[in-house]
């Protein structure tokens, strides 16, 4: 076994080179590099973390804003329907109070023309009685001879109209 | 590896030999020769190098061989944190670079390089290698736990509960059980390689040597061995791995004793 039978003559030396070698690894490589390793993946773990957060973070807010958009699009709407029915009822009050006015209108015109009618009757009137008593008249003064005055003929007419 | 007459030694893989003449290299008196051992560590030292440095890009998005990086980062940061706490996270530095070390060092250690003439050596499976890497992580936990709790350190061998009579039978059982820490961990890594190895070249002999002797043995003992083989080296890949996992764990489960006492 060269493991005890060298020992002798290699214990220094196997000695020596292990402490100078893994004394290299253990302060170049273990000391040196590893600890910026571990570094960069602490650094990742903590980027990805954050990362994570801000995602959440924005998601978190995204929700806000899409609850305060729904508030306000539901305000926007009663607004909206209020309006219309604000318009509809003042359309309705317009109409109706147009239609009053025109019916009004209507009304004295009617009532104008009914004036007007009877009068051009009365007048109508005055004057068949005028033909009349004039039409009387004459037949009275072709048939009998006699002269009647207007007045008698007129007042005969109306007689004779009011019992006719 | 094949000794004289064609016969392979099982043993000699493990041999040491000083490199380019560097055999009367000294340092204060004592032979530092640069060994095909300590090539085989150097090498192992340059790659592990180059694998975190790879991962070192430092990007956002980590590429393959980043990921490979931070996922065996990420590997001994949940090991020390699950055995020992946020505490543990201080010890990365070590426990990484020792598990790395010994995990590099078996898997080279088992490069079928042997076909183009090249002798990979595996230098953990030598106890003076695996005896310093544990002398290491069991002066760590004498300092630590020392450092942190004083002379109380010696409650560890005092378990919680014992009656008061059975302290002077068990405090030396708990101390003996400490002492035996280290060398239970050199022996497992070196014994555990050494076997595989030897294992391994013992099949190979048995392939050579069987198939030299004629084809009926070929194929009775060289195609099954041969087949075995296969299977042996597939393991051996998993026991590399994980007694370089076992050294890891021992050593953050015995730092979690001198952290946190009981």
């Amino acid at each position: 076994m060269p493991q005890i039978a060298q020992i002798m003559e290699t214990y220094s030396s196997q000695i020596f080179w292990l402490l100078v070698t893994f004394g290299f690894v253990f302060f170049v490589v273990g000391r040196g590099m590893v600890p910026r390793v571990m570094d960069t993946v602490a650094e990742r773990d903590n980027q990805i973390a954050s990362d994570l957060a801000a995602a959440e973070a924005a998601r978190a807010q995204a929700d806000d804003e899409e609850e305060a958009w729904r508030k306000r699009e539901n305000e926007n709407r009663a607004a909206a329907q209020a309006l219309v029915a604000k318009a509809k009822a003042d359309a309705a009050a317009k109409s109706e109070k147009k239609l009053a006015s025109a019916q009004k209108r209507l009304d004295t015109k009617l009532e104008t023309a009914a004036t007007e009618i009877a009068e051009a009757r009365t007048a109508a009137l005055a004057e068949v009685e005028g033909v009349a008593a004039e039409a009387a008249q004459d037949i009275v003064k072709q048939l009998a001879g006699v002269k009647v005055t207007a007045a008698v003929a007129k007042t005969a007419v109306k007689k004779a109209m009011t019992n006719a | 590896m094949a000794a004289e007459e064609g016969k392979v030694d099982p043993m000699h893989q493990f041999t040491i030999e000083p490199l380019m003449g560097s055999g009367g290299w000294e340092l204060a008196g004592f032979n530092i020769a640069f060994t095909n051992s300590a090539l085989w560590m150097a090498i192992t030292t340059v790659l592990l190098t180059l694998f975190v440095a790879g991962g070192m890009k430092r990007e956002l998005v980590p590429g393959r061989w980043q990921m490979m990086v931070e996922s065996a980062t990420g590997f001994i940061d949940d090991m020390l944190e699950a055995n020992i706490g946020k505490e543990g996270r201080k010890y990365v530095p070590y426990i990484f670079s020792l598990f790395m070390f010994i995990l590099f060092a078996n898997l080279l250690g088992l490069l079928p390089i042997g076909i183009v003439g090249l002798h990979p050596f595996t230098f953990t499976s030598h106890f003076t290698v695996t005896g310093v890497l544990a002398i290491i992580s069991f002066a760590i936990v004498l300092i630590v736990g020392f450092w942190k709790h004083g002379f109380h350190f010696f409650s560890l061998f005092v378990p919680h509960g014992t009656p008061l009579p059975m302290i002077p039978i068990i405090f030396p059982i708990e101390l003996i059980s400490f002492l035996v820490r280290p060398f239970s961990l050199a022996l497992r890594l070196f014994v555990a390689m050494m076997a595989g190895h030897v294992l391994l070249k013992v099949l190979s002999s048995f392939v050579i040597d069987g198939t030299n002797a004629g084809p009926e043995f070929a194929a009775l003992v060289g195609i099954p061995s041969f087949i075995l083989m296969i299977g042996i080296s597939a393991l051996e890949i998993l026991v590399a791995g994980i007694q370089a996992y076992v050294f890891a764990l021992l050593t953050s489960l015995y730092i979690n004793d001198a952290e946190n006492l009981h």
